[in-house]
């Protein structure tokens, strides 16, 4: 008897049911877990609060980043109530016996950025998160998703959350990219073609070649910003370039744990034959270098485009008008030479070594714009560590720039790493909503080559001029 | 988290008739420093609602006397982006019961029900009768009946049917939450988790 062509998608989410209930959602079975200072102090008091203990305590890993500060980490943190944060974290966490990167822990950062590089995330894998960005971790074909604090509490107290199942979506991108075009540029012009709430209710698998031919830290930018478009999460097969990623990583399994998890891993992709309940298909010829011109991250622009006007864009006319007059931006405006005066490198989609290297590939001989104030921070003290061995840091000095210390930083502005009001930034996070990097800040969101362009240039710059 | 049980909702509603409402609106990240739920409220809309120098602003619809109730109604895609539940806290702790949109984001929504506000979803017509309802008349009552789901202008009877799954429609009207169903259920998640490659 013949199985039923499964997808990737379905493989990992029906071997993580634990019961299913009728006319309501499935109790889903988590694998990882990771918590941060932010969304996970009210957990714990509801734990307190009801009596009840962390069941699975090593499954669970802790790591501070959201409210850190990016210089002088090691001093005392000045603002009480992050630091009172902070504190919790690690209290709970040894309270409970939970690992627990802190700050000025040599494997701390972004959550997003160390579970990955420390071989905690792994293929078939449920992992959850309070953070919307967990689905980065869907780039190593788990199932990767961001929750909220109540469900922090449940996955703390049984290890399970309750999730109706996602509908699945398939969206292939054929085709070799163009010179200057990264893997954020691809997940910025799906999201323009989909819009901010294009995936809502669907989980997506990202397919095609422009996806097999990239590297991890290509995938997880892209699954990280499956967010952006609504979905919960996106995922992408595990192949040669997954395992080569992983394997040797500390968490990751060795010798027989190894070979046998090969074995499973290798059966984790979507049989020819199954169905998505819709399917995108692009071309990356299509794509050029893309920037955001509005308050949310559909609101996104080959970089030599126009501003759409209202009516080619969709959506309600004053909803768009609010949007632009927020940015200062005007419909049919080019972006190309518009004024920048921050710059911001890092976040869990674009804090990893090859974000740097891409930065680095652009600012080299040249020198950073009078005008500009650039903020680089580093995903993690290893992707810290990896540019300074690689020499970035030199080439980073010798263009006037600064290197931070990891953490969230500008992405949300949690710490002093706020845009002031009005200033314009080209900022390599993931949103664009207002006040997102303080309060009325205004965000470009882009790769870390339009970054570079920017940061030597002081204005929107198309990257490809500046590649040789 | 204990919350009030839910089962028919009378009230007039504050409208809201823009898309996109995000997380970051509802409860910008520098509000989320504390460790304990409570005062969220202060912040709802922080920085729509309040100038840089606390000062009200006049023209947002939670300083305008007009528009009380226990109903937020918003525009398509409301909740979008970061899923911190302080945005569901700020909403229900500011004194909301109810949301209606005709399109919510997923984290958000999920929060919600978690948090004992109910996510009305209703078609983008009747949402624009809701809101022209609220123009004609700001005191206007909109009927939350959740053992009927429907949702009716209480002035013209207009009313839609809005979906909800009926074990969390039993949490709600109950006053149940999750937390207390995945305890009653530890045995069978022990053995799951014995079985596990992870």
């Amino acid at each position: 008897m013949s199985k039923v062509p499964a997808t990737l998608f379905d493989k990992v989410w029906d071997s993580h049911v634990v019961r299913k209930i009728e006319d309501g959602p499935d109790v889903f079975f988590i694998d990882r877990h990771f918590i941060h200072e932010v969304t996970s102090p009210v957990a714990f008091l509801g734990l307190e609060n009801r009596g009840l203990k962390v069941m699975f305590s090593e499954r669970t890993f802790a790591t501070a980043d959201h409210n850190t500060p990016t210089i002088n980490q090691h001093l005392p943190v000045q603002d009480p109530l992050s630091a009172n944060q902070l504190k919790a974290l690690e209290t709970n966490s040894a309270k409970y016996g939970i690992s627990h990167w802190g700050l000025g822990n040599p494997k701390n950062g972004i959550v997003h950025v160390v579970g990955p590089e420390n071989g905690i995330t792994l293929p078939g894998m449920t992992i959850v998160c309070g953070d919307s960005h967990t689905s980065t971790h869907g780039a190593f074909g788990a199932i990767a998703f961001g929750i909220g604090t109540s469900e922090v509490e449940m996955v703390l107290s049984s290890q399970c959350i309750m999730q109706p199942k996602p509908k699945k979506m398939r969206i292939n991108v054929n085709g070799q990219l163009g010179k200057g075009i990264t893997p954020k540029d691809v997940v910025l012009y799906i999201i323009s073609r989909l819009t901010a709430a294009g995936a809502t209710g669907y989980f997506v698998e990202y397919a095609g070649e422009v996806f097999r031919n990239m590297s991890m830290e290509g995938r997880m930018t892209v699954c990280n910003m499956s967010i952006e478009m609504g979905a919960r999460g996106g995922m992408i097969a595990p192949d040669d370039t997954t395992f080569a990623y992983i394997k040797g990583r500390e968490k990751a399994p060795k010798g027989e744990a190894w070979d046998k998890a090969l074995a499973y891993w290798k059966t984790l992709k979507t049989d020819e034959g199954a169905t998505f309940d819709v399917e995108y298909t692009y071309e990356a010829a299509d794509i050029e270098p893309m920037i955001t011109y509005g308050t949310n991250p559909g609101m996104g622009m080959g970089i030599t485009q126009h501003i759409p006007a209202a009516q080619a864009a969709g959506g309600s006319k004053a909803s768009y008008e609010k949007s632009l007059d927020y940015m200062g931006f005007h419909e049919n405006d080019s972006m190309l030479g518009k004024k920048v005066d921050y710059v911001f490198i890092g976040s869990c989609t674009n804090g990893r070594i090859e974000d740097f290297r891409a930065f680095a590939s652009i600012v080299k001989g040249r020198k950073k714009a009078d005008h500009i104030t650039a903020w680089i921070v580093p995903g993690s003290h290893i992707v810290e560590q990896q540019i300074r061995e690689e020499g970035i840091l030199d080439i980073l000095t010798a263009a006037g720039f600064q290197l931070r210390q990891p953490g969230c930083s500008a992405c949300l502005a949690m710490n002093d790493d706020k845009i002031p009001a009005g200033k314009y930034a080209v900022s390599t996070s993931n949103r664009n909503f207002e006040g997102r990097q303080g309060p009325g800040a205004r965000t470009m969101l882009a790769s870390p080559l339009v970054a570079a362009a920017a940061a030597v240039t002081g204005v929107v710059t198309d990257p490809r001029e500046l590649i040789a | 988290m204990a919350y009030d049980k839910f089962t028919i909702l009378k009230s007039s509603a504050v409208p809201m008739p823009i898309e996109n409402v995000d997380t970051d609106q509802i409860i910008p990240a520098r509000f989320l420093k504390a460790t304990e739920r409570k005062g969220f409220g202060d912040n709802l809309f922080r920085d729509w609602r309040y100038n840089g120098d606390n000062t009200p602003k006049q023209d947002f619809v939670l300083n305008n006397p007009l528009y009380t109730g226990k109903i937020l109604v918003g525009g398509k895609n409301f909740g979008s982006g970061s899923s911190r539940e302080h945005a569901a806290w700020a909403i229900y702790d500011y004194g909301f019961r109810c949301v209606v949109s005709s399109f919510f984001a997923d984290i958000f929504k999920g929060n919600a029900l978690n948090v004992g506000i109910l996510p009305v979803t209703v078609s983008p017509a009747f949402l624009d009768k809701i809101f022209t309802a609220i123009e004609a008349d700001p005191k206007a009552e909109l009927v939350v009946d959740l053992p009927a789901q429907t949702i009716t202008i209480a002035a013209t009877g207009e009313q839609e049917s809005f979906d909800i799954n009926s074990y969390k429609k039993h949490n709600l009207t109950n006053g149940f939450d999750d937390i207390d169903y995945l305890q009653a259920m530890k045995g069978e998640i022990q053995e799951f988790a014995s079985k596990s490659m992870y």
